[in-house]
């Protein structure tokens, strides 16, 4: 048990000296992506490993042995398309593999681990460069990292490492230095704006909540993270769970709430796992329940999982789900800081947000704004996706220009294609070109352009990709997610669809343009919650900055990206062609017809473009235009 | 006529989460966890047990797409089509496991009961796209090929 301050202090301080004592770690991902690839197999691996090694022990805590091996778990290195990810760590010395297979194990266990070699194979290497630290990799070393910084270093489930890192002493010093009114001045000072998407400021919605009447008040995370392509909240949920929640014990102090809710989205398991387990731990040494510290101030945690509805990512139908209700968002104001959750007051903010509360407290607000920019200070978390060579997480500072994350982190484009453009925002987004990658990215900025920064999803696209159908994708997601409460919001993203869907299936007339953006106006105008009244904005982005493409599919029938169907052709080469039959054989609609050994061809009135010729011909003779 | 463990089975998820309206999902989140869907004639039970109207407590069910009043196959297979795994191809492989498996839109699970398979919006393995989870596990990096001999594997391990 954590009694008090002193017993904390002292927790703290041993913690320090046992992951001083460590000769070495073994550092394995253990974020979504590289456990998917794998890692968990490494790491129960190296624990079979190191337990057998002679000399050596891997308990926390103090031994007699010779080497102390530690082999963690952490959250998100970064760079999850080179996965399983594994670092080796002597004291300041890191070595980042990549690319871990469970026979490479042993030999890293012998060379890096007990020796001192580094095993150049599994470095990361590009263009002739090989890094062997985390920080020599362009895409690490350019970040600025504080949400995510124990992300990678330690072991993600252990309360001792947390503390070790500097864990609890923000809430220390909140608790016993400063005023429940000195907390909320400091978040209101540091500027810091909600990462969900919407970018209000977070110190004035506790302003607000703390100014009620009301004496019950509560204070709920939004880890909903719904954005399809978007991962971050994921990744500091199951990488560093202790910091969200001290986040949301600091905001419970300053708001004097004594309950707090986790909305956890059902396709993250792993996040709910390892909240579930740092809740439990922090309730067995009394860090969370009544009488936190001995100071009187009593907390406690819940855990919601999501249900399927990326609706419930607005606040008064996340708290409505909570409630055990349909997650349906409703007329406001009353706002949330006024009647939220059970129609009291409610600080509602999201994961990222509350992570970084932690470091504002420690180190003050003047630190704070000396990153970012005036409007929007900070960092920001990325999920940098789509067509590009180095995918993975990052945290940048704000007004970090679009150029230097997709070239300078990201590495530019996949196999060297031409960029088009980059989705940014998820479905309440939109997409930016070409002319933008200069524009800096930060709250105020990306809305000039008819984009939003939202919660942080970039999807990056390359010639392949055609613009009117990921519109069509966009708008076919959020009328499926639509809750159907208010009609611009059902009826119209429907009609929109239906026209989207009409221009991707060649069938689409000029005049169809203009319904889109009347409609696409109308719904941003008139809808009751933020997913309706963002809809609209893929669409009416694309057909700002891509007009071109939706007139080729109309006037032309061409899709020069080849990704829609309708307005595909297949030709055979008559050249290459050497009338082996076939294809003729395979068409499900006879369309190919052609003597033996003789070239064939294709009645395109016929063809279905189902591709299955195209799939199947050995010579290369087929093509598509 | 549901057999009586069901009805146990329900208690006991009652009796944790508390009767009360909050828990409504919740318990239905584990009792589909354990059946793999939701039994109508339970959530009439839960309905009645924890203080909701029945008719609350299925508007709520129907209103989530995690609920599903039929029964699923042993392995759910949700196909991610994201953004990120969209632009990287993910519906080549969701028409590979269509066509493989004799399903459709409409037709979501095999008659044997083995394999559902469903679109999912985001998995939040963007990095490795595409993706698709079967029951609880990622499987990164997918294509049609990959997907096909996933199949084998899961009917394999099934016969041996």
């Amino acid at each position: 048990m954590i009694q008090n301050k002193e017993a904390l202090d002292q927790v703290r301080e041993e913690a320090v000296k046992v992951l001083d004592s460590y000769d070495c770690r073994i550092l394995v991902c253990s974020g979504t992506g590289c456990v998917a690839t794998g890692s968990q197999k490494i790491y129960e691996k190296f624990m079979e490993i190191a337990k057998d090694a002679p000399g050596v022990t891997i308990e926390f805590g103090p031994h007699d042995k010779d080497a102390h091996v530690g082999v963690k778990k952490t959250g998100c290195q970064g760079v999850c398309e080179l996965g399983p990810l594994v670092r080796i760590q002597k004291g300041d010395d890191v070595i980042q593999y990549t690319k871990v297979q469970i026979e490479d194990c042993q030999e890293i266990f012998e060379k890096s681990v007990q020796g001192n070699e580094t095993i150049e194979r599994l470095l990361y290497q590009k263009g002739g460069k090989v890094s062997r630290g985390p920080e020599d990799i362009p895409f690490i070393a350019k970040q600025t990292r504080i949400v995510l910084k124990n992300c990678g270093k330690f072991d993600a489930e252990s309360l001792n490492e947390y503390i070790a890192s500097g864990g609890f002493q923000a809430l220390e010093k909140a608790m016993f230095e400063m005023d429940p009114d000195l907390v909320i001045d400091q978040v209101d000072k540091s500027g810091i704006r909600g990462r969900g998407g919407g970018g209000f400021p977070a110190g004035k919605k506790w302003i607000q909540v703390a100014r009620q009447a009301d004496p019950v008040h509560y204070v709920v995370c939004n880890g909903d993270e719904g954005d399809p392509g978007a991962f971050m909240d994921g990744s500091v949920m199951e990488g560093d769970p202790y910091r969200l929640i001290e986040g949301m014990m600091l905001a419970a102090y300053a708001v004097r709430a004594q309950h707090g809710y986790i909305y956890v989205r059902a396709e993250y398991p792993q996040s709910v796992a390892r909240l579930k387990h740092a809740i439990a731990v922090l309730e067995e040494v009394g860090l969370l329940g009544d009488d936190i510290l001995g100071t009187g101030f009593s907390f406690h945690m819940h855990i919601n999982r999501g249900a399927g509805a990326f609706v419930c990512g607005e606040g008064s139908a996340l708290t409505a789900s909570i409630e055990g209700s349909r997650g349906m968002p409703r007329v406001k104001p009353p706002r949330t800081v006024e009647q939220g959750l059970w129609a009291k007051p409610t600080v509602l903010n999201n994961v990222e947000t509350y992570a970084n509360i932690p470091e504002i407290i420690l180190k003050g607000a003047d630190w704070y704004r000396s990153i970012g920019t005036e409007g929007s200070p900070g960092t920001k978390t990325f999920s940098l996706t789509g067509s590009i060579e180095n995918t993975g997480l990052i945290e940048v500072p704000m007004g970090t220009t679009l150029r230097e994350i997709i070239f300078d982190i990201g590495g530019g484009l996949k196999a060297g294609a031409a960029f088009k453009a980059v989705q940014i925002g998820g479905p309440s987004g939109g997409c930016l070109t070409e002319e933008h990658l200069d524009v800096p990215l930060d709250f105020d900025s990306v809305k000039k352009y008819g984009a939003i920064v939202g919660s942080g999803g970039l999807v990056v696209m390359d010639e392949h990709t055609c613009m009117v159908e990921v519109a069509r994708f966009f708008m076919g997601f959020t009328q499926r997610e639509s809750c159907g409460k208010c009609g611009p919001c059902r009826i119209g993203t429907k009609r929109m669809l239906e026209i989207l869907e009409k221009i991707v299936d060649g069938k689409g007339e000029m005049e169809d343009l203009d319904k889109l953006e009347h409609l696409g106006n109308f719904i941003k105008d008139r809808s009751l919650c933020g997913l309706g009244k963002s809809a609209p904005l893929p669409v009416l982005s694309t057909l700002k900055n891509f007009r071109d493409e939706y007139v080729e599919h109309i006037v032309d029938k061409k899709c020069a990206a080849h990704v829609c169907k309708a307005m595909r052709s297949y030709v055979i080469d008559p050249e290459k062609c050497k009338g082996c039959t076939k294809c003729a054989r395979n068409c499900p609609v006879g369309a190919i017809t052609g003597n033996k050994k003789e070239p064939h061809s294709i009645d395109t009135s016929k063809c279905i473009k189902c591709g299955t010729c195209l799939e199947n011909c050995v010579f290369g003779a087929i093509s598509v235009n | 006529m549901l057999d009586q463990s069901f009805y146990q089975k329900a208690d006991e998820i009652i009796a944790f989460y508390g009767k009360k309206p909050a828990s409504l999902i919740p318990i239905m989140q584990d009792i589909q966890g354990v059946y793999r869907y939701l039994p109508g004639e339970l959530l009439t039970y839960v309905a009645e047990q924890i203080g909701v109207t029945e008719a609350k407590a299925f508007s709520v069910a129907t209103f989530y797409e995690n609920f599903s009043f039929d029964a699923k196959g042993k392995y759910v297979i949700k196909v991610c089509d994201g953004t990120a795994c969209h632009v990287r191809k993910s519906i080549p492989v969701l028409e590979e496991l269509y066509k493989k498996l004799g399903l459709s839109r409409t037709k979501k699970t095999t008659d044997d009961m083995m394999f559902t398979v469903e679109t999912v919006s985001c998995l939040g393995a963007c990095g490795l796209a595409p993706t698709m989870m079967v029951n609880e596990d990622v499987h990164p990096r997918m294509t049609p090929e990959k997907a096909d001999e996933l199949i084998d594997k899961l009917r394999g391990g099934e016969q041996g």
